[in-house]
């Protein structure tokens, strides 16, 4: 994919353009109440998240556990970034520190643990989220265990749109480069890809750094949606909560992860009701899907927009 | 010496759990998650023994590896096994839905509150020079030396232990020489999951109180006792259990208790990178 402005997201702009509008065409006709705004808020911040997370765990094939610490680092900068500049500039500075600070350790943290593989990587990322989230109950900036309160919200529809198309767009074109075909290369086979040429060290870095980059963006638009931060909020289970949306959808496929998000916030909101059940169902799901779908609903595939509007590629070029 | 002595009653209850992972990874290479859960389970299990059936210590701990035996080859058979080919992150990933599933199953029946355990060790304190020691940590300490004792017998005299070593040595190899490599995999399940049930009683009885979600930390912590002392490696989890124990212990005894749970972590992680093969590993060179 050589060119920016591919057919392929030409077509993924055109849905995503279609979609920011009908959805803001139904939160000006308060068919979107402020309480399904919150879910919309959750499934947009699980979005980034996932596609963020499925960079580093789907496409690259390294397994971390450890995608809410990165969150956390994210939330927690843009939080104190925001408590003390509250405008519009703030809360995008804010944003954009909190992305660079995740970015940034993540490169930190991955430089030592990403010379493991499979089991022990994961626990080792494991094992940071943790550090990261003690060191954050145990600092006076970020309040300890009592967490920070009354950040000021900046989220609605459109800054939640550009967040979240930006991280598919940019993800998507990512894995498309030269840099992602390296990326891939390593999750099909490490020795292999060594082999060739291709400094893996470098590859999984970057690719668990730009995954850290968008749990950060996350993190922060949790941190502004929902005004208050806990250390606790961003525990194993946070971690394990994207994960799954990640292998739901399908390891390797960006729609897959869009798709998953979008049906666990609303399985969620349905059983929200039912608050004893609704783990137990999730817990169930979870398990039942791995036995029967092991890949995940969508595999390794994309949706193809292209095909889906039957347009007919010049002289046999394939389509990604 | 204080702080060694709480460490080691601790740290066997680490190791307890600690052995349960490494069987089980030794011999399917998963990190079974729901391991910990197993053990809270056990320990609910115990407490209704003593509490409904009023029976005594060690009736109620058997009891309780019966039942978490059971449990585990349930598990092992429902979730585990139609996944044998699948890739390792799924199997990964249904270990962990197990895990939240029993956290939650139990939520939904015992309710979420922290329950207090009942007293059936008549609690007697020792002085031994300047140090304190108590009826429950030396039933601990004993209980958990018995069973390893046992554990070891049976991993290194038996049939089964032998078939046991054979699978987590060569799977296939094994199902060649005629063993049923089904029938072993739920041996190993069974016997890690009744040492998780003993260990829940003991916790219970030394720290007085469990709730359905005790097991996810001791899980976490006895999981890195294993990668500690070499996964795979039964007498590398009773060490590792061990010393991670005494570490936790140590740093909130001396230091600060808010830090034990990150020491234990970064020690995780300075062993994965340092030597990822545990304490008691060799390498292995990685083949193409």
């Amino acid at each position: 994919m050589k060119k920016m402005l591919s057919k392929n997201t030409f077509i993924t702009l055109i849905c995503l353009g279609v979609s920011f509008g009908l959805i803001q065409l139904l939160i000006s006709q308060n068919i979107i109440n402020a309480y399904y705004q919150v879910t919309l808020a959750l499934i947009c911040i699980n979005i980034i998240m996932a596609v963020g997370l499925n960079l580093v765990t789907g496409f690259t094939g390294q397994f971390s556990l450890g995608h809410a610490g990165f969150m956390s680092i994210g939330a927690y900068t843009c939080a104190i970034v925001t408590t003390s500049m509250p405008t519009t500039t703030g809360f995008l500075l804010g944003t954009f520190a909190g992305a660079i600070m995740a970015a940034i350790f993540g490169i930190l943290i991955g430089i030592p643990t990403l010379r493991l593989r499979g089991d022990y990587l994961a626990i080792a990322t494991l094992g940071m989220a943790e550090i990261i989230r003690i060191i954050f109950l145990n600092m006076k900036i970020t309040g300890g265990a009592a967490g920070l309160n009354g950040i000021p919200k900046f989220t609605n529809w459109p800054w939640l749109w550009f967040f979240t198309a930006g991280t598919i767009l940019l993800v998507n074109n990512f894995i498309h480069s030269s840099h992602g075909r390296a990326c891939i290369s390593i999750r099909e086979d490490e020795i292999a890809a060594e082999s060739m040429g291709i400094n893996t060290t470098k590859y999984k870095v970057m690719a668990f750094a730009i995954g850290a980059f968008f749990a950060g963006i996350g993190g922060a638009l949790y941190a502004s949606t929902f005004f208050i931060l806990k250390p606790n909020m961003f525990g194993f289970l946070k971690s394990i909560d994207i994960l799954v949306i990640v292998v739901l959808g399908g390891m390797g496929s960006i729609t897959g992860s869009v798709i998953a998000a979008i049906l666990l916030a609303v399985l969620t909101t349905y059983l929200q009701a039912f608050t004893a059940l609704r783990m137990i169902i999730y817990a169930a799901l979870l398990v039942v899907v791995m036995i029967f779908r092991p890949q995940g609903l969508m595999a390794s595939k994309e949706l193809d927009f292209t095909k889906f509007f039957r347009i007919k590629t010049k002289d046999g070029e394939k389509v990604e | 010496m204080q702080q060694i002595v709480n460490g080691i009653s601790l740290g066997s209850i680490y190791a307890l759990i600690a052995l349960g992972y490494t069987m089980v990874y030794g011999i399917i290479k998963l990190i079974n998650f729901a391991h910990g859960d197993i053990y809270m389970i056990g320990a609910y299990i115990g407490y209704a023994a003593i509490t409904f059936a009023h029976l005594g210590f060690f009736p109620a701990m058997v009891i309780s590896m019966i039942a978490c035996g059971l449990l585990g080859v349930i598990t092992e058979k429902v979730a585990y096994k139609p996944l044998r080919n699948a890739s390792r992150i799924a199997v990964l990933i249904t270990a962990i839905g197990v895990s939240l599933l029993m956290e939650y199953v139990m939520m939904f029946f015992v309710s979420p509150d922290v329950r207090s355990y009942p007293a059936v060790l008549n609690n007697k304190v020792f002085h031994i020079g300047n140090v304190i020691v108590n009826t429950q940590q030396i039933y601990i300490i004993v209980t958990a030396i018995v069973l390893m004792v046992v554990l070891q017998f049976i991993v290194h005299k038996t049939k089964v232990g032998k078939a046991m070593r054979a699978v987590s040595i060569d799977k296939d190899a094994a199902e060649l020489m005629g063993i049923k490599v089904d029938q072993t995999i739920s041996y190993t399940f069974a016997i890690g999951s009744a040492m998780a049930g003993a260990a829940g009683v003991l916790v219970g009885l030394y720290y007085n109180s469990i709730d359905p979600l005790m097991g996810i930390m001791p899980g976490l912590k006895a999981f890195v006792a294993a990668v500690f002392g070499g996964i795979g490696i039964i007498p590398g989890a009773m060490l590792g259990g061990l010393s991670i124990g005494v570490i936790e212990t140590m740093v909130s005894g001396y230091g600060s208790s808010l830090f034990k749970d990150a020491v234990v972590f970064a020690i995780l992680i300075l062993i994965l990178i340092l030597k990822p093969a545990g304490i008691l590993g060799k390498n292995t060179r990685e083949k193409v």
